[in-house]
């Protein structure tokens, strides 16, 4: 058994690894003590078991002394599980985002994160579902239903939310404003895609590539068929489980 | 070593004009730091307790030093840039204080007159001087200033209604016609200095001067070629802090205290003794300068498995590369030799800069450093324009290239970390 943890600012990803491969995972959302989130979910399997990435890997460190590793190795690790062929990743988390390039190895070649701002981040799209009276899980179809008829102009989160009220106000229709919405974010994306490279097979993970809408205009932008693996959002901690086995 | 403290002295403050409460509270906070970032690291040379002491008199012993100085009617001068001639300076007697603005505390202070979007290192200078919160800005005779970045030279004349502040234009290109101008601004320069001084520039003088800080370059230069050693023998944030401190120690101490610990560091080479792990990933850093107590991303690298071997940065490589001959003893030769080593410095404020990148390149080389990482400050237009042409160097020749745009905020440290990390993790796995 190899465990996997992925320790994110808004939740918590438990992957388990059996001997035979069999994969299995756990999310939870962080809360105020996500130390303790942790600590409940894996305290059972001995430290030497477990490699930790996200947000509060080092945190957990210090308490387990089990091995860590960056977001962008545990990513690159679990993507090519799935898709050996993976050259580019498109991460898209709660509190950030990342590109990252692969060689023909399958190693990292150069990445990119996201600003310390949120825009371009799921919890961007969170916000702004929310001032628009829709359910996260609903946001990306509700989007999907505009055509694409406004722009938002403003990356910034604060910024956008007034220019969504103000919108909304002036009665624009609320799927437009949706779509405006995630073609926003989709831009920061791609921004970020351009600046690495892209190449071929682009691969989405991370929980907003649960988001049909994301998945579909960040296609269209790039004219290229995008991957999803089962279960993006857990990506990362089963990238640490798989690490895992590689070293043992 | 873990009692150490940044000593305060109310009574000499109060005496000089610094804000008290603040000062004590800043030193507090700097004693945390210095403890954390430096007494932490395991098997740091002997030699550095004399930097550790320089820290500690950082508001104190080195501040009655310059105040005796004074009285001995030498001038104290203050300085922004490594374009300012400290051969005249030092020739001429004078203290020579590169004035630093490393610290997030005091830019609310600049940012009650200065626009938010200019470069922390401005700001956060700019902030100790009217929140009269560094000892040195309350000692200085003159403040000599320069044309380089666009925040600086417009600064400059708001420091002019502080205290008395001379501007040397600095060329922006790197033709003939550029080196004849600052052999001009060199020389009126010398003049100004002059006057302040109230002597006049003697041959001697300059030659003595010359020496003298030929030989801080040349203890730099040695140290430098210590650390890239295979095995360094020292940190990169040590060798760092020996950088900043050599903005405003006495020159002559201390180039014997770093040649003394070069020597200390030369037996630890021939032992096989280094201070990190092996295996620790050989680091470059290129960019802008990281002013005291700015040690936020060395202290990420260095924590995270990471060695920095090089720095090319005006707190590193760009000051102390290159020396002035001194077989001449004539004015104007000796003057014209120092305009041509300045001439040397590639800062980004020029164009076109390709000396820099040659720079760069040759630097990765020498110091068999596996990756560089691209330091700049938050908007510093030169640096981070000339970042594209340096990384670009880089890809074609497949060295690993990590741009950091940060000012010295803590809030985007976490994020920091993991970028720096999986640079380090990147490099090894490529190792193997
Ligand atoms: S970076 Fe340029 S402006 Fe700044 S100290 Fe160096 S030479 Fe001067
Ligand atoms: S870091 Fe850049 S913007 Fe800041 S003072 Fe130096 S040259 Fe100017």
């Amino acid at each position: 058994m190899y465990l996997g943890i992925d320790l994110g600012s808004r939740t918590i990803k438990v992957c388990f690894l059996s001997e035979k491969g069999e994969i299995s995972f756990e999310v939870v959302e962080s809360g105020y003590d996500p130390l303790k989130q942790a600590l409940g979910l894996i305290q059972k399997y001995p430290a030497k078991l477990i490699v930790a990435t996200g947000y509060g890997r080092h945190l957990l460190k210090e308490h387990l002394s089990c091995e860590v590793i960056t977001e962008i190795k545990a990513h690159a690790f679990g993507v090519r599980h799935f898709f050996p062929e993976a050259r580019t990743i498109i991460d898209i988390g709660g509190q950030d985002s990342k590109v990252i390039s692969l060689d023909k190895e399958g190693r990292v070649a150069r990445f990119l994160m996201n600003e310390k701002c949120a825009a371009g981040t799921g919890r961007f799209l969170e916000i702004m579902a929310m001032s628009l009276g829709y359910k996260v899980s609903e946001f990306g179809e509700k989007a999907l239903q505009g055509r694409g008829e406004i722009k938002i102009s403003s990356m910034c989160t604060v910024f956008a939310e007034s220019e969504v009220i103000s919108l909304k106000n002036r009665g624009a229709n609320p799927l437009e404003i949706a779509r405006a919405v995630h073609q926003s974010v989709v831009d920061k994306i791609l921004s970020m895609v351009h600046r690495v490279g892209v190449e071929e097979k682009v691969v989405f993970t991370g929980g907003v590539a649960k988001n049909v809408a994301i998945a579909r205009l960040l296609q269209e932008a790039l004219g290229l068929e995008i991957l999803i693996p089962p279960h993006p959002e857990i990506t990362g901690a089963l990238g640490c489980a798989l690490y895992k086995r590689e070293q043992t | 070593m873990m009692n150490f403290e940044v000593k305060a002295d109310p009574e000499l403050w109060e005496k000089i004009g610094v804000d008290v409460t603040r000062l004590s509270k800043m030193r507090e906070v700097l004693t945390d730091l210095y403890k954390k970032a430096f007494l932490s690291q395991k098997n740091r040379p002997e030699g550095m307790r004399y930097f550790d002491e320089v820290i500690s008199n950082i508001h104190t012993g080195r501040i009655r030093e310059i105040l005796q100085a004074k009285e001995e009617g030498r001038p104290v001068v203050g300085t922004f840039c490594v374009f300012v001639p400290e051969e005249i300076i030092v020739g001429l007697e004078g203290v020579c204080i590169g004035l630093c603005g490393g610290s997030q505390g005091t830019i609310p202070d600049a940012e009650k007159v200065l626009p938010k979007n200019i470069c922390p290192l401005v700001k956060s200078a700019y902030g100790f001087r009217i929140g009269r919160v560094c000892p040195y800005f309350q000692v200085l005779d003159v403040l000599y200033g320069e044309t380089t970045c666009d925040a600086k030279k417009k600064n400059y004349e708001l420091y002019a209604e502080e205290l008395p502040t001379y501007v040397m234009e600095i060329p922006q290109m790197k033709r003939k016609v550029d080196e004849e101008l600052w052999l001009k601004e060199v020389k009126a320069f010398k003049e100004h200095m002059e006057g302040v001084a109230k002597r006049s520039l003697t041959e001697e003088a300059l030659h003595e001067g010359i020496k003298i800080i030929n030989r801080k370059r040349k203890a730099l230069q040695r140290l430098n070629e210590l650390r890239m050693t295979e095995n360094p023998p020292i940190s990169g944030k040590d060798v760092l802090l020996i950088n900043q401190i050599s903005f405003y120690d006495d020159p002559v101490r201390f180039a014997e205290k770093v040649e003394a610990l070069c020597e200390e560091l030369e037996e630890r080479v021939k032992r096989g003794e280094g201070v990190s792990e092996r295996g620790a990933v050989r680091v470059m850093i290129a960019g802008t300068p990281m002013a005291l107590p700015n040690w936020k991303v060395p202290n990420i690298v260095e924590n995270s498995g990471g060695i920095i071997v090089y720095e090319e940065s005006c707190i590193g490589s760009r000051y102390f590369n290159n020396l002035i001959p001194e077989e001449s003893k004539d004015l104007e030769s000796m003057l014209l030799n120092l305009t041509r080593r300045y001439m040397k410095i590639n800062c980004a404020c020029f164009t076109p800069n390709e000396e820099r990148i040659q720079d760069i390149l040759s630097a990765y080389e020498r110091s068999k450093a596996e990756g560089i990482i691209y330091y700049s400050l938050a908007f510093c237009h030169t640096y981070n324009i000339e970042a594209y042409k340096v990384k670009r160097a880089c890809e074609e020749r497949g060295i690993p290239f990590l741009f950091i745009e940060t000012d010295y905020s803590p809030e985007d440290v976490g994020q920091l970390q993991t970028r720096i990390e999986a640079f380090l993790e990147q490099i090894r796995e490529r190792r193997s």
